[in-house]
């Protein structure tokens, strides 16, 4: 059983107990450890369950590419599940659980999976529960969907706060190895902006685990003094617990830090997501070790070798008394010299090579340790914690030689460069057979806006395993990268103890001959309980591409990604297809390199400010009011104001009347307002509009139709003429910024030499509509220096001047069918003329009136709607605007388009008014029914409801409608379907419900 | 072909499953074939499984650049839906949805489709009104919806927030019997059967011409050399124009990527999938348990399979603030494909301007859920020339100004 040592333990403060519970009870680790550390501190090997089988799991590596020791952590608000707990680190009070077992982790039902494994091969899904049919999702999914997924869903709003950040550097460096710090060293004194980021709370990487001495000194001193210098320059930053995620196009990288995961008790965000624009990246990401695949290499006890030695070393930490080491490489010696060291004893060193003769292995021999070279291992023993290994010859079948009691197995089958940030933007790989990894390909390199490379990989990331190797190779990139930026840097790198080693050999299944029954026995993605036999089923069913292969078998999906498992899998799969490994190739990868928050990735944008909120200067007002909003853009508007015991519908209505009786106010700020100025402008105005504005006179409005390329209308508005150069353009609310994208569009990419220029003047102005019969009258009770006369000010006219004080250009125009007045002031003042306003509109009983009474009172008036009588689909033929579209002119947006054979058809939808016989409301969005079906069996249509509403004024229910011929089939009544079957009957009528002779309108 | 069953698991159980024999072969292409089509997507392979099973054509040879099912379909966030709002849409997608309800028995290979159901949320009186009217459209499509409650919303998605303070739920369209499959399933079950009836499937295999007499095609040269045949089908999605301009016409097509990322596996707590267009994201949890969440294209034209950043953020900001549990879930893996977008987003099935060259092209967005129903309706057209599913989707309409738009009811994802 594992147990803390009496002494060691580089990383943890004895000082300094930590109290935590582990499904409810309650251990004590120390400052400095890790969950997994801790737990094995106390004794806890069993950690979890796997995915499919339900198999009793132990931590099986040491960092970032753990599947197995997945823990749940907090409670509440504050619960994650799917923590590893490799890089989780301890804290006073953490609770955690582990996952997918049921009842307990030592006794789960699910485990019944396991017993039935034979059954559930590769892909077994895909060839059963068919039937009956219902059965899938009422029966066989369910309990799929049980027993897979791991932790359990997060039940609460999240309790902690998430941050973006923003940098830009010359130089991103990822990771706090000695090549990574090496590298940054030398690119910090080049005078490059340097970002050095390590995605643990400690820096050096693996050189001080594996005893290197750097410049005579042990690691940690060099390290030491290399952070120093590094904090010491100006223009490098460094920070721990930070993990490049993601390296996208140009030079844009994500880097995702952990604030408070370690101290849940300090202010400030949890998490921040940093986005960084990089004119160079260097990945010195380090590499990973591989498992090895032999029967039982799943089962609690068995790590890897670089694990076992981090959990010595690091955290005082023994897997068990007895641990036999098995490998294909030196450096797994490392290991048993450093368990030997600790008093443990290493009952052999199992090795798959026929000869070994390198520095370590001598070491391991001179200690005393047997070392049994063309040895493997033909089956761990055990079933919830190693208690032996068998071993046999490699070369062999598995027929077994000897039998060693042990309570761990220390693996290792190589290591595998991290390319996975090389990889991200387009960066290729190159096999190299003596090491048996993929690593960068330096012709291949990521390429920028420019062409060139912007990613360099340095160290072990880059396949460089030796330390005096791998500090030469971050100081020869940081040189390169320099020299790329324009700035000059000298390689230079402090020297480094390496022993000689013995080449490792790759070793793909151990032993070599093994049968099918031990390949069922022998892991490769441990958490999605993936095998080696289950990759050779894929191969032998057809699935022999990679990408197939990990689909059919789920290899490498799991939370690790395949960080332990893709090399493995790979290299089974090539050997099933009797191919290379380079000719099979890797799967892709995809950000993030290690999983990351959402809430990171949503960062500080939720609740109220989710989006940006855009408010009028009476918005304000409207709250106080308590107005019912509605989101309209990034805006919100009042919809209506519903007095004290009234609902929204009385209030609508109310807001009708009072207009139509008397006089209403709408806040019209949010109406888009565009200044379209230049020489050029009248030619442009043409283009983008149906209508002739070139001929418009200033001082006057001109109600205008806008349309996009296809010919169909995008947006409405009155356009007026300010001067002969100016016009100013009234777009729809929730129009404005998409109009003024096509103005710009247009202007930028096809007119470029037209003299015009656009500004979005929106929230420059404040807009009143001051609507009713008493709507003059209450403009001169304030007092202006206008002539605000029907004569004076006609229909369409507008003047500038003041009124109460205020600095006003009021328009008469009108989409109500009222007397109306829409008056423009200063955006500062707006909030004081709309107070004004209501003051002296007392005695009239002004009434504040929101959109829906908008609507309403525009649909009574027969006035279209863009988003309402328009979706993208209807031309201004459709809705009887052919008025508004210029005869005379050569050219606009949308006219040829409006010429096609389709527009041009006499049977298309027109616009009509529709009412029903019994007065009532037609249902929104219904349909006028045609007799029979179509080809495809569908009824057929005549026609459809494109506003309906019930009209206060007229006291019943109205509708506009596009329908069939709808202008010539006055009177007819048609039927209208609703969603249960049945239809209603609705007359066709002219579409002006309300003062179809505009006597309210234009006095 | 060996079927699958529960019985053929326990009989090669007993030898470890080395009786398992191949899911298709891998062979020599013939000489000529009947039909061929290029692309062995979902789509390609569904066209030459109904030009067997309906037109009994079974010397066709699906042509595949690189592995069967590795674009689109490999890609995609597996929903299946047939809530349209224009009559050709609704006829395809609902054909389509239907031949999803038997396919795991007419394949005889599990899809796992699943029909929990799809909610479109409304969250603007815009989108109410807009999915009101598809509503009254699908009652007339024989597609079966409803405009549902904000309090039947939160029955059937309890972990969903209805009342954020920016874009409260008002109401949302339900389909009950849209759902997901798996994706990659589809096209091995469909290989599966095509490879059964004598076709030839031919991965690795990249077609670099287009040959032509007279007009007419006479067959495609090939990274294996010629191969002949009168009936060309291009089912390629992303590089579509690449084909085309092959067989020498041009396409109203634009190809940009499209994202789309899964969080780590958790258990069950949404059994439905959720679309919300006013804050563009939709989300389902996978039977693994991953929630799967996709959003927006990007803005600009490209063939390389990763997308911008800024569109994952907008999407899982939008479902942050949907479902505010996912806050504490973590990000596995995104990804990236290239769809092709017509100008009105709705898919191009057609005669072409080379005698027997057909296309299936612009599913844009939306393509997954469409498969059986467009090799239905596209092997009708290549095998008889007409196919009222297709008749809709033709390249004329382009010039003609006969749009397809869906975009009016739901503004962003298919």
């Amino acid at each position: 059983m594992s147990t803390r040592l009496s002494s060691g333990g580089r990383l943890i403060d004895r000082s300094a107990a930590r109290d935590f519970t582990f499904n409810g009870k309650r251990l004590t680790g120390y400052a400095g450890d890790t969950l997994a550390s801790a737990l094995l501190a106390n004794g806890q090997t069993l950690m979890g369950r796997s995915f499919k089988y339900h198999r009793p799991r132990g931590v099986v590596a040491s960092g970032a590419e753990e599947p197995n020791a997945l823990m749940g952590i907090g409670k509440g608000s504050r619960f994650e599940p799917n923590q590893r707990a490799t890089t989780t680190e301890l804290f006073d009070g953490l609770e955690a659980e582990s996952q997918n077992h049921w009842p307990s982790l030592e006794f789960d039902v699910g485990a019944v999976n396991n017993s039935l494994a034979m059954f559930f091969p590769a892909g077994f899904y895909y060839k059963t529960f068919m039937f009956p049919r219902p059965a899938w999702k009422h029966l066989f999914e369910p309990i799929v969907r049980h027993s897979a997924g791991l932790g359990k869903a997060p039940k609460d709003r999240d309790a902690d706060r998430y941050e973006h950040f923003y940098a830009f550097v010359d130089v991103m460096i990822v990771g706090g190895g000695i090549a990574g710090l090496q590298a940054a060293l030398t690119a910090g004194a080049s005078g490059a902006r340097v970002l050095l980021v390590e995605q643990t709370a400690h820096w050096g990487g693996r050189a001080p685990v594996d005893g290197v001495e750097i410049d005579g000194q042990p690691a940690d001193e060099w390290i030491k003094s290399a952070l120093q210098t590094l904090e010491g320059m100006d223009n490098v930053r460094v920070r721990s617990r930070t993990m490049a995620s993601g390296v996208y196009d140009h030079g844009y990288v994500l880097a995702y830090e952990r604030l408070t995961d370690h101290a849940p008790e300090m202010d400030g965000p949890r998490h921040r997501l940093w986005r960084i624009r990089a004119k160079q990246v260097i990945t010195a990401t380090g590499a990973l070790e591989r498992p090895l695949s032999f029967a039982g290499n799943d089962i609690p006890g068995v790590m890897l070798a670089s694990a076992v030695r981090d959990y010595v070393v690091n955290w005082g930490v023994s897997p068990g008394d007895r641990t036999v080491v098995v490998t294909n490489n030196d450096d797994a010696y490392r290991t048993a010299l450093a368990l030997h060291g600790a008093g443990l004893a290493v009952p052999a060193i199992v090795d798959a090579r026929a000869t070994v003769t390198g520095d370590l292995p001598e070491a391991a021999r001179a200690a005393g340790i047997r070392v049994l070279t063309g040895t493997g291992i033909a089956s761990v023993k055990g079933k919830k914690a190693v208690t032996g290994v068998t071993l046999c010859a490699q070369a062999g079948e598995g027929a077994v030689t000897d039998e060693i009691a042990c309570e761990a197995v220390a693996m290792s089958g190589g290591w595998s460069p991290v390319v996975h940030l090389w990889s991200h933007c387009g960066g290729k790989l190159t096999w190299d057979a003596d090491q048996a990894c993929f690593r960068p390909d330096h012709d291949r390199a990521p390429t920028s806006h420019d062409g060139k490379p912007f990613v360099t990989a340095a160290g072990a990331a880059d396949g460089v395993l030796g330390s005096a190797d791998a500090l030469a190779s971050g100081s020869n990139a940081a040189v390169a990268v320099a020299e790329a930026l324009g700035l000059s840097a000298t390689a230079s790198a402090p020297s480094a103890n390496d022993p000689a080693e013995t080449p490792m050999e790759a070793v793909w299944i151990m032993p070599q001959g093994a049968g099918p029954a031990k390949r069922m026995k022998m892991w490769l993605d441990y958490q999605n309980d993936v095998k080696v036999s289950d990759v050779r089923l894929a191969a032998q069913e057809g699935y022999e591409s990679v990408e197939h292969t990990k689909r059919y078998t789920t290899l490498g999906m799991a939370t690790d990604q395949g960080k332990l498992s893709n090399i493995n899998g790979l290299a089974t799969l090539a050997s099933a297809l009797n191919d290379e490994i380079p000719n099979v190739g890797t799967t892709t990868f995809r950000p993030p390199y290690t999983p990351i928050s959402m809430g990171a990735i949503a960062g500080e944008a939720r609740g109220d400010v989710f989006q940006p909120l855009r408010r009028t200067p009476m918005h304000a007002w409207h709250e106080e009011q308590g107005a019912y909003m509605e989101p309209v853009g990034h805006w919100r508007r009042p919809y209506c104001y519903p007095k004290a015991g009234e609902t929204h519908e009385q209030a609508v209505h109310r807001e009708v009347l009072a207009t139509r009786n008397s006089l209403g106010l709408l806040d019209a700020s949010t109406l888009g307002k565009i200044i379209v100025k230049g020489p050029d402008a009248g030619r442009f105005m043409d283009m983008l509009y149906t209508n002739m504005m070139s001929t418009l006179k200033p001082g006057k409005c001109r109600y205008g139709l806008m349309c996009n390329e296809n010919g169909f209308l995008m947006d409405d508005g009155v356009v007026a003429r300010i001067d002969e150069d100016t016009f100013l353009v009234h777009t729809t609310s929730g129009g404005a910024e998409h109009t003024h994208g096509h103005m710009e569009d247009w202007l930028q990419c096809e007119w470029w030499d037209w003299k015009v220029h656009t500004v979005n003047v929106t929230e420059q102005y404040a807009q009143v509509a001051v609507v009713g019969p008493n709507a003059r009258k209450l403009l001169e009770k304030l007092g202006t220096d206008m002539d605000l006369s029907a004569e004076a000010l006609p229909f369409m006219g507008f003047a500038t001047g003041k009124i109460g004080g205020f600095n006003t250009r009021v328009f008469r125009i009108s989409f109500s069918g009222e007397l109306s007045f829409e008056i423009a002031v200063p955006a500062s003042q707006g909030r004081a003329f709309w107070d004004a306003l209501h003051e002296a509109g007392a005695e009239w009983n002004a009434t504040a009136y929101g959109t829906e009474a908008l609507h309403i009172m525009r649909a009574e008036k027969g006035f279209i709607m863009i988003g309402d009588e328009t979706d993208g689909t209807v031309i201004p033929q459709d809705l009887g605007l052919g008025w508004a579209i210029s005869k005379k002119k050569e050219d606009y947006l949308g006219k040829r388009a409006q010429e096609r054979s389709h527009m041009t058809d006499p049977t298309r939808w027109k616009l009509v008014g529709l009412e029903t016989v019994d007065g009532s409301v037609i249902p929104d969005g219904s349909y006028a029914v045609a007799s029979g079906t179509n080809a495809n069996g569908q009824g057929n249509t005549q026609g459809r409801i494109t506003s309906t509403y019930h009209s206060p004024t007229l006291g019943k229910g109205i509708a506009m409608g596009l329908v069939l011929n709808g202008p010539d089939r006055m009177g007819e009544v048609i039927e209208f379907n609703k969603v249960d079957g049945t239809t209603v009957p609705a007359k066709i009528v002219n579409p002006v419900f309300y003062d179809p002779d505009g006597e309210k309108q234009n006095v | 072909m060996r079927r699958y069953s529960a019985f053929a698991i326990a009989r090669e159980a007993a030898r470890y499953h080395q009786g398992w024999e191949r899911a298709w072969a891998s062979p020599e292409p013939k000489k000529s074939y009947d039909a061929i089509i290029v692309g062995a997507g979902g789509h390609g392979l569904a066209t030459a499984f109904y030009l067997g099973k309906n037109f009994g054509i079974t010397n066709v040879a699906v042509i595949e650049k690189g592995w069967l099912g590795g674009g689109n379909t490999g890609r995609n966030t597996t929903i299946i839906r047939s809530n349209y709002l224009q009559d050709a849409s609704a006829a395809i997608y609902e054909k389509a949805r239907g031949l999803y309800e038997t396919m795991s028995q007419d394949l005889n290979y599990n899809v796992m489709f699943s029909p929990r159901g799809v909610i479109m949320l409304a969250q603007t009186h815009h989108e109410v009104r807009g999915y009101q009217r598809t509503a009254h459209a699908n009652a007339l499509q024989g597609v079966k919806t409803e405009f549902i409650s904000p309090a039947r919303v939160k029955e059937i998605v309890p972990i969903i927030n209805l009342d954020g303070p920016r874009y409260p739920v008002l109401g949302g369209l339900w389909q009950a019997r849209g759902g997901t499959a798996r994706h990659d399933a589809v096209a091995w079950g469909y290989a599966r059967a095509c490879s059964d009836m004598g076709m030839d499937i031919i991965q690795k295999t990249e077609v670099t011409g287009v040959r032509k007499e007279n007009g007419a095609v006479v067959g495609v040269e090939t990274s294996r050399g010629f191969i002949g045949t009168k009936k060309l089908g291009i089912v390629v999605a992303g590089h579509s124009g690449v084909l085309a301009d092959m067989a020498g016409f041009r396409l109203p097509i634009e190809s940009v990527a499209l994202q789309a990322l899964v969080s780590e596996p958790i258990k069950p707590c949404m059994d439905c999938v959720v679309m919300a267009n006013t804050v563009h994201g939709y989300m389902s949890q996978s039977d693994k348990g991953e929630m799967v969440i996709g959003g927006g294209a990007d803005g600009y034209n490209n063939y390389t399979q990763r997308g911008s950043f800024h569109h994952i953020e907008e999407t899982v900001r939008a479902l942050v603030e949907t479902f505010p549990m996912i806050s504490r879930l973590k990000q596995l893996r995104q990804w990236g494909g290239i769809v092709d977008m017509t100008g009105d987003r709705s898919p191009i099935l057609s005669k072409t301007p080379v005698e027997g060259v057909f296309i299936n092209c612009g599913w844009g967005t939306g393509g997954f859920k469409a498969i059986p129903g467009s090799g239905w309706g596209f092997a009708e057209l290549m095998a008889r020339g007409y196919s009222p599913l297709t008749a809709e989707f033709g390249l004329n309409r382009f010039k003609e100004g006969r749009f397809i738009d869906e975009s009016v009811a739901a503004g962003v994802a298919h």
